[in-house]
């Protein structure tokens, strides 16, 4: 007998009495029906609350097929409840469970690796032992600029047979703070979950503070104008990423013009935003600055000239043989690999999954206008390449459209009170892949629970196996090829 | 690609001068008064200036930032600001280092990285504090996972702000920080 969870829409606000609770184990079982043979995927898995003695465990499902999805709880009793681990049976669910034991203390029976996420105790690596093994430790300190992490690989010679990642030292406690901070400070740090793709988390802010006000409309040209900047933003980071590969396999032509061609995009955000990542811009109800008719005219001309250089430069990289040599067959994640860890974004499309919020689950100008999706096949660090070049080309045509048809209209209307009890799921396609918030309204209207899953939490262990029975000299190309957030995982 | 990095050398690419003034666009200015420039760095001293003005060595440790500094520090090494031009440059390990750039609040799961890495830096050594966060946990001050600002848990020689600062302000901090501007 199959209890059917809720069927809610991205960005749309619902009765959070709705959301069926079914006994844990009946709840269990929907969860496992759903997503047998790849049909659904844990979008979010998270907890609240509800009384000292009561936790309440969500699971956000996405049919990316149907287009739906599905929400469905359960309640969770006295100090330290526990239930037959999901894992097992779904890999993707892993991480999430660690989460739930780590913050909540319920324990899923025969998790086959229950370590903390975050916190910092407990440090047991996986190990392996015989003649000729060894191991290599590297962080939290790193020799590049990039955020803290730890990896540990177990090593055979040159040969990685395991590599384990220990996250959690750029653990800033968002979540809490969210519940805790005024309006004005809860769209300051949305964007902070990651410095990277601030109007991707700023957005996915909005369009949830959106639907959940009593009466939001939210002007054409406005949402148009967040599609730009979020189309810039994943531009300049596919840009800068294939600079950062290009480094990495000592092509410097490539890497530097690269470096100078992302910045032409972030000189863009600052002339639209008055910052180069744009903070501050998207704001529940709007955006914060219009864009004047001179600045249309200059951007739809240098985003002109953009297009010709960035496919200049991808023929100058991908047309190099020996790029194409250290790339190729390099860090692979097969489709059913991918498929059982959940990945998404860019990592999905690459193994040959079509995981896309902007077709899957559109919201603001998304729903009226398409965006012409790519995928690659081969799952392997050129394919994740490639897919990046590709994807700016498409993103800078629809860049492109969304100016030249920019409607005359307000650019901000305020938004009423937030409905109360209520709940939203709001998804949204960052560069990196599927962002969501999810967030609960108490009786006042006051934010109860505001949960984020950035697209690296379902990433990570990709990475992890891309590296199985790879070179360690590999690990910096592979590693730069997903470049996941590690701030976004933390939060 | 040949004819493709021929033409890239014809029309050349000219790395940004420092600019001796920048004027904010009047869409993004405040609308207070700003009178007379706020002293926000002071020079090193002689002996300091002597051993590191023109060869500075520095350090990244990401504590908690969002990886928007990061972002910024990184760009500063790309062919429009060019940072090496000045003698400055950011190394591998805190042994090769003559002091830290630290970004982010400092949390409290990287308050010992940090310490052993200011540690494992040879003496004399500078602190520089990059971005909101690093001076005083910006948006995430208060949080009970963070310790608000670098100065917590290393002393501080210099505070760039902005969220995140623009490479040039960066620049602009450095190169006043060793009294070349």
């Amino acid at each position: 007998m199959t209890f059917p969870f809720l069927t809610i829409q991205n960005a749309v606000s619902f009765e959070a009495s709705r959301v069926p609770i079914l006994p844990a184990e009946a709840w269990r079982q929907t969860l496992l029906e759903n997503c047998a043979e790849g049909k659904a995927r844990i979008t979010a898995l998270f907890g609240e609350t509800m009384t000292p003695d009561v936790t309440r465990v969500y699971c956000l499902l996405g049919i990316d097929s149907k287009k739906h999805l599905l929400i469905g709880a359960a309640d969770f009793f006295g100090k330290n409840p526990a239930y037959a681990s999901i894992t097992p049976l779904l890999p993707e669910a892993h991480l999430f469970e660690r989460e739930l034991y780590e913050e909540f203390g319920i324990l899923p029976v025969d998790h086959p690796w229950l370590k903390p996420v975050r916190k910092q105790e407990n440090h047991s690596f996986y190990k392996i032992e015989g003649e000729g093994i060894h191991e290599v430790a590297v962080g939290p300190v790193h020799a590049g600029i990039i955020e803290p992490g730890h990896f540990r690989f177990q090593c055979h010679g040159e040969k990685v047979l395991h590599l384990e990642i220990q996250l959690g030292y750029q653990r800033r406690g968002v979540e809490a703070l969210m519940i805790a901070a005024d309006s004005k400070q809860q769209a300051v740090l949305a964007e902070s979950v990651a410095g990277d793709t601030v109007i991707g988390h700023g957005l996915a802010y909005c369009h949830a503070m959106e639907g959940l006000s009593e009466r939001s409309i939210t002007p054409k040209r406005c949402q148009s104008l967040r599609a730009i900047a979020l189309e810039l933003e994943r531009v300049s980071n596919h840009i800068g990423d294939l600079g950062a590969l290009a480094g990495d396999v000592g092509f410097l032509p490539a890497a530097a013009w690269f470096g100078r061609l992302r910045g032409d995009f972030l000189n863009m955000l600052m002339e639209l935003t008055g910052n180069r990542y744009g903070r501050s811009f998207v704001m529940p109800g709007g955006v914060l600055f219009d864009i004047t008719p001179e600045m249309l005219r200059s951007f739809i001309r240098r985003l002109e000239k953009a297009l010709t250089e960035v496919k200049e430069l991808a023929e100058l990289f991908f047309g190099a043989s020996s790029v194409l040599t250290r790339l190729g067959q390099t860090g692979v994640i097969k489709q059913e690999t991918a498929r059982s860890l959940g990945a998404v974004g860019l990592a999905a499309r690459a193994s040959n999954l079509l995981r896309d919020v902007r077709q899957n689950y559109p919201a603001g100008i998304y729903r009226a206008h398409n965006i012409a999706l790519v995928k690659m096949s081969t799952g392997d660090v050129y394919a994740r390449a490639r897919l990046r070049s590709l994807e700016s080309k498409r993103s800078l045509q629809f860049l492109r459209e969304r100016l030249e048809d920019l409607s005359a209209d307000k650019i901000a209307q305020p938004c009423g009170m937030s409905k109360k009890g209520a709940m939203i799921v709001s998804l949204i396609e960052g560069w990196r892949g599927e962002i969501a918030h999810v967030v609960a309204t108490g009786a006042e209207g006051e934010i109860r629970r505001y949960k984020i899953v950035d697209p690296s939490f379902h990433n990570w262990m990709a990475l992890s196996l891309a590296m199985r029975n790879g070179q360690i000299s590999d690990f910096p190309l592979v590693n730069k090829s997903f470049n996941l957030s590690y701030a976004g995982h933390d939060l | 690609m040949w004819d493709i990095l021929k033409n890239r050398w014809k029309q050349g690419y000219r790395t940004v001068d420092f600019p001796s003034k920048v004027e904010m666009p009047e869409r993004f200015r405040l609308s207070t008064a700003n009178d007379g420039e706020p002293q926000l760095v002071k020079a090193l001293d002689a002996r300091m200036q002597k051993l590191f003005g023109r060869s500075l060595k520095l350090r990244v440790v990401s504590a908690g930032s969002c990886n928007g500094c990061e972002m910024e520090l990184q760009a500063l090494g790309n062919v429009v600001f060019d940072l090496s031009r000045f003698g400055i440059q950011f190394v591998a390990s805190p042994r090769h280092a003559d002091g830290i750039v630290v970004t982010g609040p400092v949390t409290k799961n990287m308050a010992l990285a940090l310490k052993e890495t200011y540690d494992a830096v040879g003496e004399p050594k500078i602190v520089i504090a990059v971005g909101t966060c690093a001076i005083n946990g910006g948006c995430f001050a208060g949080s009970g996972e963070v310790l608000n600002g670098a100065a917590s848990t290393v002393p501080v020689n210099l505070y760039i702000p902005g969220c995140p600062p623009h490479p040039l302000i960066i620049l602009n901090g450095l190169l006043r920080l060793l009294d070349r501007k």
